[in-house]
């Protein structure tokens, strides 16, 4: 029997660690990136990777753990993935270790761990504050061993354009551009796994990386793929502001003792979340507001709640001269500690010119992750069908979704050192489950043709784009969508603004017809393949658009001050978008709480809570 | 005491495809905080010369524009470095002109612009085995212990993001050599190191030993001059130096391994 094939598209932590597995077990792999694998977006994640060791003796476990995600999602995550994920988490830094990751170590040659936001335990480990950086590394290398067996085919410089279905619907093949030459490739297979990561480039300025255009969540989901929870974009609260990107300042810095605070006022007067009047600090000294407004959790409390607050005192003028800007400051830090932070306080030196060992930080929110994604499957352990169905696939068969691209794991609002975690497990249980459904699966040889017409409808769409004549300019389109996102769709959200938005995106899809390119080259043509990766963004942000304004509550990232309150009753519901040509049709399915009955989401107390899930499986069997 | 600035900078891009090379120049606002990439995508936006000539957008490569991807390095006035933390303002102070050039890479094959092909960094990474030979991804149990100090050299070298800074200022890389350059060598050692990658550190020292090897390296010490990430690639060009030697002694008398 011929090896099975399966194509990955992405080539982050999600997608390499799904290659490598597929590939040790015995599937041939095409590994499709837009970049270098190398270069992918997760190298820019920093301060580390969550997982329960309890090394520091405090009453940790995974199951701690699974409470503290799923309470820091405000419940919206289904609870058996994020269950499985944290037992499986220290299982997974042990292969990290063993394929080279260089984590840093205690005196003995123990893994050392630092403290994280929506936490009061020690649980993550890290390598200095480029922890991203380096997983992605080690998964880079055993995917090049690979590569060296011709086990692994990479296309790198490659952008996925659209599916290719058999008669059955299933998912068989892409189309894909490579963005040198600019040709049309056609890519078979016995699946499709799609590890594409975030979309922050619908914001412009944002934390991701210029690959993370969400085009190819988009695309897919104008041939037919649901999206989940869309609304829900994570704003980190610590960004250095800049020109061209705002670069993330880590959660690390905090973790490892930093301290967020502006030039106090008096004569000023703020509410805490237990309904107190208290003042801004005393005049003429720094006032560590959130240390103040959260004593329990201080500047660890998790980032949308510290984005909501940074927003909150600079809209009441107390930011750095009266910018909206705050201090973020590890002047104080011993030495050890600055030196596990070194990664990015040389970032921070490079990029603004001053010493952060020094002086502090001037940083501000930005847009830095998508919670929500594509949806998938996850039968838990328990379910009867858990073999007949499988996990991380979409709607559309023999089409799988894992990362950042997905909407499990994170719910609402993801903690800190969360999304490796979530990349990497994904990873493995797509490739397991992947291979599962192709080797049980019985797959018809398809007629060319199928192929050829999938090519030839991308092969009309860009020579249409080409010949476009009108007045727009696509970059200028680009920012005004980015501008209007980033004003309606962030911290805050109203229902008035997010009515315009929506006729806004619909204006900017008219306008983008009549775009003209200053490239018609055929050779490493960035203008047209931008070009046509917008129409499919455009689509992605009517479905966050449309999910904010039809979701009338406040729930983890998604603050409506309308609805100030979460609302269980009506939207303890996971969203669902389905491509519409006007706009995104929506509708509700039921969040999985099968173990854990929702709370109140309190972060002003510091109690430990030991967590009661109820009906767990006794068995959980783990990818690994 | 600094400078005034001037309120229009100068980019003299050195543009085209192979065969076809030709210098552009684009006049623009200097603004506060502006890097390189910022400029590039100014002209994006309104691709205008100097000269008042409408043409096509300049076309580099760059993804997360904070100096830990490598994939935006190209020769800024000459210098092999990173675009993203190129700041427009420490340049025109260190110059005193407002005009900055930008090409690029001249050790790799051009694809448009200022865009190359490095593949053959990636390729030379599998000719030295860079991986640890793990049998699965299962679970079993702990890694093996680290030292701090083991940690510190490995955390050192595996910041290397293959961006070919160094290989671009090795005088030792040119049409007429193979050598392998330092970033390879340096993630050797990297492997070398490792408790468990060392069990494979004979076979990596001996593709050192062959042609394109350690002993290409003519000591000029630009690649740790230029390395974004200060990496001590002239350390490890010596450690592999030593170790090669070493290793084609022990091979030679078919010596037993040492522990």
């Amino acid at each position: 029997m011929a090896r099975k094939e399966i194509i990955v598209i992405g080539g982050g932590l999600a997608g390499l660690s799904c290659a490598m597995k597929l590939a040790q077990d015995g599937i041939r792999v095409k590994l499709v990136s837009l970049t270098k694998v190398k270069r992918s977006h997760s190298a820019c994640a920093q301060g580390g990777i969550n997982a329960s060791f309890d090394t520091k003796g405090e009453g940790d476990s995974p199951l701690v753990h699974a409470y503290e995600t799923i309470k820091g999602g405000d419940f919206l995550a289904d609870q058996p993935p994020v269950i499985e994920m944290c037992l499986a988490a220290p299982k997974l830094i042990h292969m990290m270790e063993r394929l080279g990751c260089p984590f840093n170590r205690t005196k003995e040659g123990n893994l050392d761990v630092r403290r994280f936001g929506g936490t009061l335990y020690h649980r993550t480990v890290f390598c200095g504050a480029s922890t991203g950086q380096q997983l992605l590394y080690s998964l880079d290398e055993q995917v090049r061993r690979f590569e060296a067996q011709g086990l692994i085919h990479k296309y790198e410089h490659h952008d996925f354009l659209r599916l290719i279905f058999d008669e059955s619907g299933a998912a068989r093949g892409i189309v894909m551009l490579n963005l040198f030459t600019l040709h049309l490739e056609v890519l078979k297979a016995d699946a499709v796994i799609v590890a594409t990561g975030g979309i922050g480039m619908l914001y412009r300025k944002s934390t991701n990386s210029m690959v993370s255009t969400g085009a190819a969540a988009g695309r897919l989901f104008m041939q037919g793929m649901k999206y989940a929870n869309g609304e829900f974009i994570q704003i980190h609260p610590t960004a250095i502001p800049g020109e061209d990107k705002l670069r993330l300042m880590s959660e690390s810095a905090r973790g490892e003792g930093g301290r967020i605070w502006v030039p106090g006022d008096s004569t000023k007067r703020i509410t805490t979340s237990d309904g107190r009047e208290i003042p801004c600090g005393k005049t003429g000294q720094p006032w560590y507001f959130l240390e103040e407004l959260y004593p329990a959790f201080g500047n660890l409390v998790p980032r949308d709640i510290g984005s909501r607050e940074i927003l909150r005192v600079c809209e009441m003028g107390l930011g750095i001269d009266g910018k909206n800007q705050v201090y973020l400051d590890v002047s104080h830090l011993e030495p050890a500690a600055q030196k596990k932070l070194e990664a990015i306080l040389h970032i921070y030196e490079k990029f603004t010119g001053d010493d952060p060992r020094r002086v502090p930080m001037r940083i501000f929110p930005a847009v830095h992750y998508t919670m929500g994604g594509a949806w998938v499957d996850f039968p838990a352990s328990d379910d009867p069908d858990r073999y007949t169905r499988y996990r991380h696939m979409t709607n559309i068969r023999g089409c799988f979704n894992v990362g950042e691209s997905d909407f499990l794991y994170h719910g609402a609002n993801r903690l800190g050192a969360n999304s490796l975690l979530s990349c990497l497990y994904g990873g493995l249980v797509a490739a397991d489950s992947s291979r599962c459904y192709v080797e049980t699966s019985a797959f018809h040889e398809m007629p060319s043709r199928t192929f050829e017409e999938a090519k030839a409808l991308e092969e009309a769409r860009g020579a249409e784009i080409m010949q476009r004549s009108g007045p727009e300019n696509i970059h200028r389109l680009h920012d005004e969508l980015a501008e209007c996102m980033c004003r309606t769709t962030t911290v805050q959200r109203n229902n008035k603004d997010l009515r315009e938005t929506i006729t806004k995106i619909k204006e900017l899809r008219e306008r983008a017809k009549n775009i003209t390119l200053d490239d018609t080259s055929h050779v490493a043509n960035q203008t047209y393949i931008f070009a046509n990766q917008f129409e499919a963004m455009l689509e992605l942000a009517l479905v966050i658009a449309k999910g904010a304004l039809l979701r009338d509550e406040s729930r983890g990232s998604h603050s409506k001050p309308e609805f100030p309150n979460r609302d269980d009753e009506r939207f303890l519901k996971t969203t669902i978008a389905e491509y519409a040509p006007d706009e995104p049709k929506i509708s509700y399915i039921d969040v999985d709480t099968r173990y854990l009955k929702p709370a109140r989401r309190d972060y002003t107390k510091a109690e430990k809570v030991v967590p009661h899930f109820e009906n767990l499986p006794k068995e959980i069997p783990l990818p690994l | 005491m600094k400078t005034k600035l001037p309120t229009t900078i100068i980019l003299r891009i050195f543009r085209g495809v192979p065969g076809k090379q030709y210098w552009e120049e684009f006049e623009l606002e200097r603004r506060d905080g502006m890097n390189v990439i910022s400029a590039l995508m100014d002209i994006q936006k309104n691709p205008v010369t100097r000269q008042g000539k409408k043409v096509e957008p300049v076309v580099w490569e760059s993804n997360c524009l904070e100096e830990v991807c490598g994939a935006c390095s190209m020769l800024i006035n000459g210098y092999p470095r990173q675009s993203c933390t190129a700041l427009i303002d420490p340049i025109l102070h260190e110059t005193g002109n407002n005009v900055i050039t930008l090409a690029p890479f001249t050790k790799f094959p051009l694809i448009r612009d200022l865009m190359v092909d490095r593949s053959i960094m990636f390729e030379n990474l599998k000719k030295i085995r860079a991986w640890i030979d793990v049998d699965d991804f299962r679970d079993r149990g702990e890694g093996p212990k680290i030292s701090q100090e083991k940690q510190d050299v490995m955390y050192s070298i595996s910041t290397c993001m293959t961006c070919g800074c160094c290989s671009e200022a090795c005088p030792q890389i040119n049409c007429h050599s193979t050598f392998i350059g330092p970033a390879a060598i340096a993630q050797l050692r990297f492997y070398n190191t490792h408790p468990v990658g060392t069990f494979e550190a004979p076979s990596r020292l001996r593709v050192m030993m062959g042609e394109g090897g350690v002993s290409e390296c003519g000591n000029a010490q630009n690649c740790v001059r230029v390395c974004p990430k200060d990496i001590p690639l002239t350390d490890a060009i010596a450690a592999i130096g030593r170790d090669v030697t070493l290793r084609a002694i022990v091979d030679l008398f078919s010596l037993p391994e040492r522990s």
